[in-house]
């Protein structure tokens, strides 16, 4: 296994589908009265917060503690961080603290991976800028498997803001490892210019691509986007590219609605999308605790 | 400072332009003899130059000295002595300082401090703008009458992007035949960018620098400079699109000139992909394919010259994440290196087109007196030694300059710079600096 977990485009097939296989049999866990294992007894993970994530932390914390590691959280609020101290003097802070695993959440792309240069032990990338959330498009496959039963061959429309999006980039790497076919769904303001030269389709129009996909992963739209230009109004936005129930009911009888959270209801999706039982947003979270326990063991339990 | 009360110097075997091996005695600042077997006169100090290539000293069209105001990543003195280190014998001195080289005092004073150095000529460069702000012209008429005789005008660092200014600083310069170097980027399409929009920065999530926003800058300028008459050079070419350009409106008898950095002949976008920040620059690094056409456009003529862009920044600026780490690179000393490895090497150009491209035009582009000679008799002795066959190994560190980034690091480049002289006095010997 690898040492750490910058870019999901750094898992081969097989390392990919035993992080997901582990989630699967420490989900188990989560069933049982106790729900902790001690193999990270006496080890230290860090959460290294540059950007508010309640959600993502928690998830994280979580799984450490499931796992019986020590964990510390470093918000970059009411820290030395806020007081101008550079990412590389905090990651010597935390090397000197003997920290074993370094969980950062960060604004900058690529602070992962600068993070990796400056500590020994094993760097998590929870979300970098726009680059990547691998924990997230991790998941997102494993409650995919878990729902439909497999990944090969499955039909998986992402749609939003796939620019500034680091799940969307995650999950096009991963899931075109795992044998999903991907269709990237959003107006081309919201698209790389480069991104006909990704292993995806990739297309305008979300009724056209609703009867034939098996999962589709409503992206959050900031409404601030409309500022730069990047579509016209909110209304007209969601007119071409929010989910509502009229939509839901063009999509395949089986097919998941998903989306990574936090959710603006009426913008991407409408309430009664979201509170369809075919959306899988809170069990996205549970399965999250489930795969960063598997991260953090394969990571962090070897030596 | 290096010792101007010096014996005359004879150089033994050197090869002139890279032509046929010839002594060469300088003598009170001047090149007093060129032939084969000059008798040694008794005081003079003999150099043996067998193998190495002689070049008129360099004159970097193009350099951030920092001082005043950020002294911490270079200072006139500092930055001379690096440009001596790359056979530099005359820099023009970028007007980004704090503050800013807007007005005839802090082009005195950067000028004062240059001639104090004694290093190089500093030659400063004024703002085009007051304080850089793109809103109204800087005293250019000021700076052209100072002592520092100021002909180059520039915001660099940013575009003069509005059309009417640029359109006034066009005409304005024309009093002194003077000329405004463009730093051609507009600055809408590049809010926030960080690197080449393309493949690479879609995949790093990071937002993208497009080659459209030199590309649109360079053809307007173009036609303005053309409507107005008068002379514009384009800083730091980076894209095939801006090469295109650029032939077409020299085709058309634009009186544009162009310069190509060291980084932008040998570097790509691809270096990116390690989030490293000695990578990040403005322009930034491009694709293989525009490397490919500016190698192609300095052959050609249509890019006249070859300047460094040297932009020092002390270790933190760089040690961060990508975002927030200074755009610029050092490059005064290994520009000639790069040069041999990019274009000579390459057979895409001469010793001769080197000595032009290094030297003679940028002098005439920045009518610096007495540099950009041929190395013939009566010449100001301004010369480079230079060794094509030494393969030295970068190290940033160990440079002159004050600062240590840069992007050439860990690579191997083919030659170095053995001896410069300025007006006949060493500045680099025995490749150290005096």
């Amino acid at each position: 296994m690898m040492k750490h977990l910058l870019s999901v485009g750094d898992l081969s097939r097989g390392e990919a589908l035993l992080i997901l296989d582990t989630a699967a049999e420490l989900a188990q866990v989560g069933d049982r009265s106790v729900k902790k294992f001690p193999t990270l007894r006496g080890r230290t993970v860090v959460n290294l917060f540059y950007e508010d994530s309640t959600r993502t932390r928690t998830s994280f914390e979580l799984a450490a503690k499931r796992l019986s590691a020590d964990v510390i959280n470093f918000s970059a609020k009411g820290s030395s961080v806020s007081k101008g101290e550079s990412l590389k003097d905090t990651a010597l802070t935390l090397q000197a603290m003997g920290a074993d695993g370094v969980v950062i959440r960060h604004s900058a792309s690529g602070a992962a991976h600068r993070l990796a240069n400056w500590v020994d032990g094993s760097v998590l990338n929870a979300g970098d800028g726009t680059h990547e959330h691998p924990t997230q498009a991790l998941l997102d496959a494993f409650t995919m498997r878990d729902r439909l039963g497999t990944l090969e061959g499955l039909r998986v429309a992402i749609v939003g803001d796939i620019l500034h999006s680091r799940v969307a980039r995650s999950n096009v790497l991963l899931l075109t490892t795992l044998g999903a076919h991907v269709t990237l769904v959003a107006p081309p303001t919201l698209l790389p210019v480069s991104v006909d030269t990704w292993s995806c389709e990739v297309s305008y129009d979300l009724d056209e691509v609703l009867p034939t996909s098996d999962v589709v992963m409503m992206l959050r739209v900031q409404a601030e986007r409309m500022r730069d230009s990047f579509f016209p109004s909110v209304r007209e936005y969601s007119r071409n590219y929010g989910l509502d129930g009229e939509r839901l009911a063009r999509m395949p009888e089986n097919a998941l609605v998903m989306h990574p959270g936090p959710m603006v209801r009426g913008m991407e999706v409408s309430a009664e999308v979201a509170d369809s039982p075919r959306c899988t947003v809170t069990e996205q979270v549970a399965n999250g605790v489930s795969l960063r326990m598997a991260v953090l063991y394969l990571l962090l339990g070897g030596s | 400072m290096p010792d101007h009360a010096h014996a005359p110097f004879l150089i033994r075997g050197a090869r002139p332009l890279g032509g046929d091996p010839v002594d060469l005695l300088l003598r009170n600042g001047t090149i007093v003899e060129v032939a084969p077997d000059i008798d040694a006169p008794e005081e003079a100090q003999t150099l043996d130059a067998d193998g190495l290539i002689a070049l008129p000293g360099l004159v970097d069209l193009h350099t951030h000295l920092r001082e005043p105001g950020r002294e911490d990543a270079e200072t006139v003195l500092t930055g001379s002595r690096s440009a001596a280190m790359g056979g530099y014998t005359a820099v023009h001195a970028m007007a980004n300082t704090d503050p800013v080289a807007d007005t005839a005092g802090v082009v005195e004073q950067v000028w004062r401090l240059g001639r104090k150095a004694g290093y190089c000529d500093v030659r400063p460069v004024g703002a085009v703008t007051v304080g850089l702000a793109g809103e109204q012209l800087a005293e250019i008429g000021a700076m052209a009458d100072s002592a520092a005789a100021v002909r180059v005008f520039s915001d660099d660092g940013v575009c003069v992007s509005d059309a009417l200014l640029m359109r006034r600083a066009l005409e304005y310069v024309k009093t002194f035949d003077g000329v405004i170097a463009q730093h051609a980027q507009e600055p809408r399409l590049t809010e926030g960018a960080q690197m080449n929009e393309g493949c690479v920065s879609d995949r790093l999530g990071l937002p993208g620098w497009p080659a459209v926003a030199e590309e649109a800058i360079i053809a307007r300028d173009c036609l303005l400079a053309q409507h107005v008459d008068s002379r514009l050079h384009v800083c730091h070419v980076s894209t095939k699109g801006s090469v295109d350009i650029i032939r077409w409106a020299k085709e058309r008898g634009c009186a544009v000139t162009a310069e190509v950095t060291p980084h932008h002949l040998l570097l790509t976008e691809d270096l990116v992909e390690s989030y490293d920040p000695i990578y990040k620059v403005n322009p930034p690094l491009r694709t293989e394919e525009d490397v490919r056409a500016l190698r192609e456009g300095l052959a050609d003529g249509t890019i006249d010259i070859v300047a460094t862009d040297h932009a020092p920044h002390p270790v933190e600026a760089k040690e961060t994440e990508w975002s927030t780490a200074a755009m610029g690179m050092v490059g005064l000393e290994t520009a000639l290196a790069v040069v041999q490895h990019t274009m000579v090497d390459t057979g895409l150009l001469t010793w001769s087109q080197v000595a032009e491209r290094m030297s003679t035009v940028p002098a005439r582009i920045g009518d610096v007196d007495g540099h950009g000679g041929t190395l013939v008799e009566g010449e100001p002795a301004n010369v480079v030694l230079y060794d094509p066959a030494d393969p030295t190994d970068v190290d940033g560190p160990a440079m002159v300059t004050k600062s240590s980034n840069t992007p050439f690091r860990g690579m191997t480049l083919p030659g170095r710079v053995r001896a410069t002289f300025l007006r006949g006095t060493p500045t680099v010997l025995e490749g150290r600096i005096k």
